[in-house]
């Protein structure tokens, strides 16, 4: 049972390269201020970098959002990538090591969700994408 | 255009790299090493990474190919003070650095680089 609480601590319209970095800066911030280690932290962060790249290498612009989240006994962070863009066709495919539309790496989606406690995927197909992941502090 | 200022000492460039990189940044970056590389004929680069907080993806492809392309106009690379964290997290992603030779930092990187030229004048002898 995860609850979000009241507070949205980051929102953050993306449109272009710098706003990746602000967005990674700002959510590295909000982990240190809620106890994360410096490990939490570059893991997390390294995540947010590949899927805020993601949104605008493969949609254009998008919003990311974090939250602080809280269930029975822990509390942890949420950040949620949405976009309007073209959608992913395969999602098990695009988690694929390797599997890139794009001729890059290919290994940001898949990596993204190796770095991190949970991590969910929505996509339809000409509607957008969008990607929660959620790192709890132990 | 990015701010990070490249040193020459010698045969050898040093890159300590002090600011957050987007991906423009870093591809142009990469253009101005290579240039310096070619404009003083360099045989080694190190790249100090000793103050970056995160290694992603496309930052890791840039190194990597970095240092590819140092080595085909004859300098060696050596990447020196990449953090704990960086190293660890490289491995969930699941980004392979290849061949790349790391170096606890920069004084380290110039030792393994001497090493290294000493071995190559030895081929160029035989
Ligand atoms: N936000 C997105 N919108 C549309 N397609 C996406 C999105 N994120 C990822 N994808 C698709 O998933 C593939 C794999 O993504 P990723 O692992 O980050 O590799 P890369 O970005 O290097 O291509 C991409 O090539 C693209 O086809
Ligand atoms: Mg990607």
């Amino acid at each position: 049972m995860k609850k979000v609480s009241d507070s949205l601590k980051i929102n953050v319209e993306v449109m272009d390269q710098e706003d990746v970095i602000v967005v990674r800066q700002e959510i590295r911030q909000l982990m240190r201020g809620l106890g994360f280690s410096l490990m939490d932290q570059t893991r997390v962060v390294t995540a947010v970098s590949e899927l805020a790249r993601n949104i605008i290498v493969h949609a254009g612009q998008g919003r990311v959002e974090a939250y602080q989240v809280i269930d029975q006994h822990r509390i942890g962070i949420s950040c949620i990538f949405t976009d309007e863009g073209p959608g992913i066709h395969d999602v098990q495919k695009a988690l694929e090591p390797g599997f890139s539309t794009a001729n890059s790496m290919g290994i940001g989606l898949g990596g993204a969700k190796n770095l991190c406690n949970e991590f969910d995927i929505e996509s339809a197909l000409g509607k957008g994408t969008k990607v929660t992941i959620t790192e709890w502090l132990k | 255009m990015n701010n990070v200022t490249i040193l020459k000492i010698g045969e050898t460039i040093i890159v300590p790299i002090q600011i957050d990189l987007h991906d423009a940044a870093a591809k142009s970056l990469q253009e101005d090493i290579l240039k310096r590389i070619e404009k003083y004929g360099s045989k080694g680069l190190i790249i100090d990474v000793s103050a970056v907080e995160i290694i992603d993806s496309f930052l890791g492809r840039v190194l990597v190919e970095t240092s590819k392309m140092a080595k085909l106009m004859g300098a060696d690379t050596v990447i020196a003070g990449m953090r704990k964290e960086v190293v660890l997290t490289l491995l969930h992603l699941g980004l392979a650095m290849g061949d790349l030779k790391t170096a606890l930092n920069i004084e380290e990187g110039l030792v393994l680089l001497s090493r290294q030229q000493g071995r190559n004048n030895e081929k160029s002898i035989r």
